[in-house]
């Protein structure tokens, strides 16, 4: 290679080579949450396609009061997230410690078992809508051949959050999955002969040697899909819509209805900015537990 | 490892059973007429009518929504990985103070965490001040917004993995910083950058909630359109069914090809 002295380009490499992400994170993600936070002590007005802003933050915190959907937004939420990361979390860890002792297809398999992850999340509402058809859905056709049901799975207010839940937890078990497999094809195969040949038996080895060489893993799945369960908004849009009533209406949900059914921008970015607060607080928390008992 | 009892198998199968069912049942649906559909009937004369309503008929608009996805879903991926690998780069091998680094990664993670629908909003007011509201450009700029965090930890990671020596050494030989970076690091890093890719065009293909406020008829996307026929006045169950299959295909068939390497991406980064 010939040699070339350092040119102008060279020498700011370093610059330009950062400079465009960071321009991309200033006007597209800093910038506008700035301004959501403007908006969310201003109200606004548009009139002939104009809009009209005033600062006025109590006409915004009074809403908070007077929001019906507010209460069972957030009850909703903090349910699905539990149930749903929990479910997903167990599943999923089973799944990964069975799939990694399957002796042949181990490649095959996993490449079906993460095919959820895959469809767009409206697909899987869509599908699991059909599925969940009160009068040709292939639940009710089942618990039809044992004399049972029809059961309203999403237009019934009792039934309705689990119905959804399900759909999650089949979205979401491949993904969880795939990041414990990799750990536990990842662990140091000596530690588990080592068990093995002192006697352990298969429930023993899980127990005291896989769990704990796991925990790290576990902490990153659960963190990911926890924030990922806040977001929850695609599927439950196609399927319920948040109905029946407010059975469903999840926090994210709400969020569109108020900003662009009822256009209620001013409180709708004071109810973004409290979503926002309510997550990271929950991470810093979360990330406080998990951490506890290894090196960061 | 060792043998799978009873009750594992049975796990696995049931496991496998309940992943793969949906997708037939959907796939047996979609090639039933709507009156089939109805009865729930199990055997029946198969056809394409849904996929060509879906695809041809004139009130359909679906074409012009996969034509979009693929436009977006490209570009915002080649933007996102240029502009994300460069600055992984940047991050990963130049002495930027404690204050810049630390500051652009903790702000990544923040901007992670939040919610998308919460920055709709804000996005709707800026794109309609700069006339960028139901265009695809607009899509773009969202849909590289949010794909670049996860470009960048992913690169980091692939650099990372790089030996210092690799880029010494060529720069010992004579080649400028610029060069040393695109002719030695970026090729060894090519399987990072079909993980990141790969892993950029499919959340853009899927992304609902940014497309569904800011585009209308004629910038919708394919999740838009799925959306619609479930929403439509008399829903078409066939069409609805069938649309989520092609909706399906071009996701599945990108992740077929790059699955290894995405795998490999995610090891990297979180198990680290």
């Amino acid at each position: 290679m010939r040699h070339q002295p350092a040119g102008l380009i060279d020498r700011t490499f370093p610059y330009w080579s950062l400079l465009p992400a960071v321009v991309v994170f200033i006007v597209l993600s800093l910038y506008p949450l700035l301004n959501l936070l403007m908006m969310s002590v201003s109200t606004y007005r548009f009139e002939g396609g104009v809009e009209h802003t005033t600062f006025d933050p109590m006409a915004n915190l009074r809403y908070f009061g007077e929001d019906p959907g507010l209460r069972p937004a957030i009850v909703n939420t903090l349910i699905f997230v539990f149930v749903a990361v929990s479910l997903e979390l167990a599943i999923g860890l089973a799944l990964a410690i069975t799939v990694s002792r399957v002796s042949r297809y181990k490649g095959l398999i996993r490449t079906l078992i993460i095919l959820p992850i895959l469809v767009p999340p409206v697909a899987i509402g869509s599908m699991w809508r059909l599925m969940y058809n009160y009068d040709f859905g292939v639940f009710n056709q089942f618990l039809s051949v044992f004399g049972l049901g029809p059961v309203n799975w999403l237009g019934d207010g009792r039934f309705a959050l689990a119905s959804v839940i399900m759909v999650d937890v089949w979205h979401w078990v491949p993904f969880i999955f795939l990041i414990l497999f990799a750990a536990v094809e990842g662990l140091p195969s000596d530690v588990v002969e080592a068990a093995r040949i002192d006697g352990a038996r298969q429930a023993q080895v899980t127990r005291y040697i896989v769990l704990p060489l796991l925990r790290p893993a576990i902490a990153v799945a659960f963190t990911f899909r926890a924030i990922l369960a806040f977001k929850t908004f695609d599927e439950v849009f196609l399927l319920t819509s948040g109905g029946p009533g407010t059975a469903t209406e999840l926090i994210s949900l709400h969020l569109y209805k108020v900003f662009f059914a009822q256009n209620n921008l001013g409180y709708g970015a004071m109810l973004s900015v409290t979503v926002i607060l309510m997550v990271v607080s929950f991470l810093l928390v979360s990330r406080r537990a998990t951490q506890g008992g290894k090196e960061a | 490892m060792g043998r799978l009892s009873l009750f594992q198998r049975i796990f696995l199968a049931g496991t496998l059973a309940m992943v793969v069912g949906p997708f037939l049942w959907i796939l047996m649906n979609s090639f039933k007429y709507q009156i089939d559909i109805y009865q729930g009937t199990w055997i029946f004369e198969p056809t394409l009518t849904s996929y060509m309503d879906v695809l041809f008929s004139r009130r359909s608009q679906f074409t012009n929504n996969l034509w979009n996805s693929v436009v977006v879903a490209s570009i915002s991926t080649i933007v996102a990985l240029t502009l994300g690998t460069l600055c992984a780069y940047s991050l990963h091998r130049f002495r930027w103070s404690k204050w810049v680094s630390g500051g652009i990664l903790a702000w990544l993670l923040l901007f992670h965490m939040i919610p998308v629908i919460t920055l709709v909003g804000p996005w709707y007011l800026i794109f309609r001040h700069l006339g960028l509201y139901d265009t695809l450009t607009g899509l773009v700029l969202t849909h590289v917004t949010i794909n670049l965090p996860m470009t960048i930890w992913l690169m980091m990671a692939f650099f990372a993995e790089v030996p210092k020596e690799m880029e010494e050494a060529a720069q010992v030989d004579g080649c400028t910083r610029v060069q040393a970076f695109t002719l030695v690091v970026l090729p060894v890093v090519v399987p990072g950058l079909i993980a990141a890719g790969v892993l950029s065009f499919v959340f853009s293909w899927n992304e609902f909630a940014i497309a569904l406020n800011l585009t209308s008829r004629a910038t919708a996307t394919v999740p838009v359109g799925v959306a619609k026929f479930a929403q439509d006045f008399e829903i078409q169950h066939s069409q609805m069914a069938a649309a989520s299959i092609v909706a399906t295909i071009p996701a599945i068939l990108i992740m077929f090809f790059g699955q290894r390497f995405v795998v490999r991406g995610l090891t990297l980064g979180s198990v680290k």
